[in-house]
């Protein structure tokens, strides 16, 4: 594991580091920008969404689906960040304590 | 750590000709700690669960730690851990943290033309302050610097000033979240599985600004979904993004200069 830590955590500095050294005309090309901006919600989306509905036996509605239908709630009451995560951690933890997902 | 998400409001990079800021930007340079303590705190709680879901991947305390002092960008370092939780291997999850922190790289090529020394306001910086100036990149720390532009000054402050208060608590939060996971007996009986799809939702909910934003979304959730049964784990996610951007770049092809 920490290989991959101190590997990522390099490439994660490296990638800051290199919008110091390169030009900033770089920007101004729409393909770069347009891009830049879409990826954070294509991967944040995707990430949603198999983390709450894949497991290893494949499409599964359990607990955690649960969880993220009260996380969308609190999104939408403009709940913080905590208590969004806390509200679906405790759905997921009350269900399981109730015997399902 | 993205609840202020630089150009969110507008649903532009931060490159929006300095547009992408935080709606209620004062002008003046007061107030610039109290929003950076502000930030901060929030921030500070969200790397509360951080640790904990760390934790509940498998990592432990001191490497949790070291992804919020070394990595230290937020969305990256939740798709590390949230991928190796998921079984999707070491490889995989360097890459997708790689690729969600490459908005970091864009971020601070806007920087570098608007962070110079008191002294040289318009000289980029140099050497350990470049160093430093990059680490501290991050989704909140541009967009206090943008909201402050063109007060060069104040933009300075705003950046510095944020960087310092987020990593600080940032780092605290994580140590008190992965140290209190670390003592439970079994993290996954208090759903904290559950919270890693609600940490990534509410990242990404600061950035669904519009009906293109929330197409690409439902397009890439979707598509891992689809190829999640005939790839390893850690790659549908990649996939189902990569598709999910290639189409919308050409669907929208030659609509913006």
């Amino acid at each position: 594991m920490w290989p991959a830590v101190l590997l990522a955590s390099a490439l994660a500095f490296l990638t800051k580091w290199a919008g110091h050294l390169l030009p900033e005309g770089l920007l101004e090309r729409p393909l770069v920008r347009r891009s830049a901006a879409m990826l954070p919600i294509a991967l944040l989306a995707a990430l949603t969404a198999i983390q709450a509905f894949w497991s290893p036996v494949g499409f599964t509605l359990d607990a955690r689906a649960a969880g993220l239908g009260v996380a969308v709630v609190a999104l939408l009451l403009r709940a913080p960040f905590l208590v969004v995560v806390l509200a679906a951690a405790a759905t997921a933890a009350l269900l399981r304590a109730m015997g399902w997902g | 750590m993205s609840d202020t998400a630089p150009g969110s409001q507008e649903g532009r990079g931060p490159t929006g000709s300095g547009s992408g800021s935080p709606a209620h930007a004062p002008a003046q340079g007061d107030g610039i700690r109290s929003r950076a303590l502000s930030i901060g705190i929030a921030v500070g709680a969200y790397a509360i669960s951080f640790g904990a879901i760390s934790v509940a991947a498998g990592l432990d305390v001191l490497q949790a730690q070291a992804l919020s002092a070394l990595m230290f960008t937020g969305a990256s370092q939740f798709a590390f851990v949230g991928v190796v939780a998921a079984g999707g291997g070491i490889a995989t999850a360097v890459l997708t943290a790689f690729l969600l922190g490459l908005r970091n790289g864009l971020y601070s090529l806007h920087l570098a033309g608007v962070l110079g020394t008191p002294r040289a306001p318009l000289a980029r910086l140099r050497g350990w302050r470049r160093a430093a100036a990059a680490h501290f990149t991050i989704d909140e720390s541009t967009a206090m610097a943008m909201a402050y532009e063109p007060d060069a000054a104040a933009t300075r402050r705003a950046f510095w000033t944020t960087g310092w208060s987020v990593f600080l608590l940032w780092n605290l939060g994580t140590l008190l979240g992965a140290a209190g996971a670390a003592s439970l007996a079994d993290p996954t009986a208090l759903g904290l599985d559950a919270a890693i799809p609600a940490g990534f939702l509410a990242l990404l909910w600061p950035r669904l600004v519009d009906r293109s934003a929330w197409a690409l979304a439902a397009a890439a959730a979707l598509g891992a979904l689809l190829l999640a049964p005939a790839l390893r784990p850690g790659i549908p996610v990649l996939a189902g993004a990569a598709i999910a951007v290639a189409g919308a770049l050409l669907l929208t092809r030659g609509r913006e200069a």
